[in-house]
């Protein structure tokens, strides 16, 4: 083989290692810090091997034979390297490394096993995630989907003991199966049709215009089922809000920054396939612009920061899918990466509030600000990333994003990202009031998280920054497409957002209980999630374990009751026959003398 | 001139009692002595199929019959009485040991 794929290779290989080790080694996993330790180092030589890879910019593909067939393997598997899948490995290494490193202080109090179990699950994930990420094929890539689906239930149920983590994990496991299930028919038909999962052969037919399936549109669809059940696009986002129950650095790692991406990066991936179908383009685009509004809504009622972050990870999804449906693939992708760095960012310096003040209640917390500046500034860093606001990371990919779906005349979806950035920016700098400025709340004396922290949020601004800068420097000639008005138009609305939030909770001009009268219908819509919560738990309630209880009902009395009638007449027949044998040997010999006679009988009559 | 039938037909009636005794007969020895019945109409037909065949070979066969039937009620004799000691009765009905 190849040796210069040796290096790609090894990205995924040190994280599946590790997690070897601490499988297979309970002495190893049970020493906690130690199992830490193994899983930081690990994750560390992949980050360089993955930014070597990247800095490279090394392209090949190298796959082994999986399912054998008479007319070669059915299946592959192996690695694809390419621009898409190198910017990924950075992105996934980085941010799990410094999740790993900040995890060793926010779950430091954890027991011993506890913590080396977390570090198992997460040396997976990541493997998992590689895995997927530099997958050649959809079969490859439907394993390690499914793999990184079973890590995050695993995480989000880390604290296993309560109910609600209990719950969320089980209740994110089927949300996400049901688009799955999309995803897999998808698949199958899709390789029934063309008689292959590899990546490269179907995007050389793609090309080639001799990729004439019929009801491509059905099976691109199915695909994308799966992308929205991943990426929690509306309305199989329910799950993500709960998963905010599973710890603070499994959100900011599988929840912001990479599991959730899977879905866009799915449709990035298969860009060509779905170019052939505009009616399902046009489908992600309006569903992800939807999504993106009516997560943006529901954040800006929400009083839990990490649900505040959840619903703005929905939102920003959306805006992902949005842009990858308006055929502005590059664009959707860089805010993928963009908002992998901030989005962790946010989730890790939330974590290091939640770590300070313990509750995720902003309304208790309040003017902390001065009892952890660091965690403030990088949390305004993110924040204001977040937003939209130049130099930083998100204002570029937000643009070419709304620049895009402009392009594409969807002026529909257009219309309402535009609404999110604003309420976007109003969400978050309603978070960022409430949680630093203001009055405080919070009992007791939070203090500033440890180094150990506080090291991961820092390098995560950096990044952002320098994301922001470089997109800055570079972006001039990129987005030449997009209309001049578009600038200013997005930066307004993230300053009309910021002004709306200042004017509610920091100066008190506008009450934003009056403001919830006004708008009573939606607030109460927005609280209660649009019902959607409530639906499906309705659905779950009535259909499921209605046709749960009728399935039992038939196998308790119909399947069962057949076997026993069986059994019964088995045990009725036995004990008749039984009164043949009556021991004596004169009824034997009648038996045997009748039988002679009658073959006798028998003999005479028709054998003649 | 009696036929070959006429020796058939006694000896099918001689085999026919010693049954209908073996299978009403309460009593061991009883049982006994129907087999003995069933035996001989045996060896009638012997001797008669060897006669009007003109075949020597069913005379010698019968002389060995009869001589094995000596042997057969000599044990069955001994077991009854082996069950006798056992069970204080030879009546068949009693003896159902096997019953299901």
């Amino acid at each position: 083989m190849d040796l210069s794929l040796l290096l790609p290779l090894l990205v995924p290989a040190m994280p599946f290692a590790a997690f070897l080790i601490l499988a297979i080694v309970p002495p190893i996993r049970r020493t906690g810090r130690g199992a830490g330790a193994l899983s930081i180092a690990a994750i560390a030589v992949s980050f360089v091997a993955a930014v070597i890879v990247w800095h490279s910019g090394f392209i090949g593909e190298q796959t082994w034979g999986w399912i054998p067939a008479d007319g070669g393997p059915i299946a592959t598997v192996g690695v694809m390297v390419d621009p898409i899948s190198n910017a990924m490995l950075v992105l996934v290494t980085l941010v799990s490394l410094l999740v790993q490193i900040y995890s060793l202080a926010y779950l430091g109090d954890e027991r011993p096993g506890a913590l080396g179990r977390y570090y198992t699950y997460q040396s997976l994930f990541v493997f998992s995630m590689l895995g997927l990420v530099l997958a050649p094929g959809f079969l490859q890539m439907f394993v390690f989907w499914e793999l990184v689906g079973l890590c995050s239930y695993l995480l989000i149920g880390f604290w296993y003991d309560r109910p609600a983590a209990a719950r969320a994990a089980v209740k994110a496991f089927w949300i996400t199966k049901l688009g799955d299930l999309g995803f897999i028919i998808g698949i199958v038909l899709l390789w029934s049709a063309t008689g292959t999962f590899e990546f490269s052969e179907l995007f050389e037919r793609a090309a080639a215009n001799t990729l004439a399936v019929p009801g491509l549109a059905v099976i691109m669809f199915l695909i994308y089922l799966g992308a929205v059940g991943k990426s929690a696009q509306f309305p199989l986002h329910v799950w993500l809000p709960d998963a905010m129950e599973g710890p603070t650095p499994v959100s900011a790692l599988i929840h912001a920054a990479t599991m959730v991406t899977a879905g866009v990066f799915l449709v990035t991936r298969a860009e060509p396939l779905f170019a052939l179908v505009p009616e399902v383009m046009a489908v992600i685009a309006w569903v992800g612009a939807f999504t993106a509004l009516l997560a943006a809504t529901m954040a800006c009622v929400e009083g839990d920061i990490k649900r505040v972050l959840a619903y703005s990870t929905v939102s920003q999804l959306g805006y992902m899918m949005a842009a990858a449906g308006a055929g502005a693939t590059p664009a959707g992708f860089l805010h993928l990466l963009t908002h992998g760095l901030f989005k962790a960012l946010l989730f890790l310096a939330a974590g290091a509030v939640i770590h300070a003040v313990g509750t995720n209640d902003m309304f208790r917390m309040g003017g902390l600000f001065r009892a952890m500046p660091h965690t403030a500034i990088v949390f305004l860093i993110g924040t204001l990333a977040l937003a939209g606001v130049p130099p930083l990371a998100g204002f570029y990919s937000k643009e070419a994003i709304l620049g895009g779906v402009w392009e594409a005349h969807l002026t529909g979806p257009f219309l309402m990202l535009a609404l999110t950035a604003l309420l976007t920016a109003f969400y978050m700098f309603r978070a960022v009031f409430l949680t630093f400025f203001g009055r405080a709340h919070a009992g007791g004396h939070p203090h500033e998280a440890p180094w150990l922290m506080r090291g991961p949020l820092w390098l995560l601004a950096v990044l952002t920054v320098a994301a922001g800068i470089r997109l800055a420097l570079s972006g001039a000639e990129a987005h030449e497409a997009t209309p001049g008005w578009l600038p200013p138009f997005s930066v307004g609305l993230a300053l009309f957002g910021f002004a709306l939030a200042l004017a509610m909770y920091q100066r008190g001009v506008i009450d934003p209980a009056r403001v919830a009268r006004a708008l009573a219908p939606l607030d109460y819509l927005a609280r209660r999630r649009y019902g959607l919560d409530a639906l499906y738990a309705g659905l779950y309630r009535g259909f499921i374990l209605g046709f749960s209880r009728l399935i039992g009902w038939i196998d308790r009395y119909f399947v069962d009751g057949i076997l026993n009638a069986l059994t019964a007449l088995t045990l009725r027949a036995g004990d008749g026959l039984r009164r043949m044998q009556t021991g004596r040997a004169q009824d034997y010999v009648y038996g045997v003398a009748f039988g002679v006679l009658l073959l006798f009988v028998w003999a005479q009559l028709w054998r003649r | 001139m009696i036929g070959l039938s006429s020796y058939l037909v006694l000896a099918a009636l001689v085999f026919s009692i010693g049954l209908f005794g073996v299978l009403t007969r309460r009593n061991a020895v009883g049982i006994l002595l129907g087999i003995e019945l069933m035996l001989n109409a045996v060896n009638i037909n012997l001797v008669a199929f060897a006669r009007f065949h003109g075949d020597l070979t069913g005379l010698i066969f019968t002389l060995f019959t009869i001589a094995i039937t000596v042997v057969e009620v000599a044990v069955g004799l001994a077991i009854v009485i082996a069950i006798f000691r056992v069970r204080r009765t030879v009546d068949a009905d009693r003896l159902d040991l096997l019953r299901g």
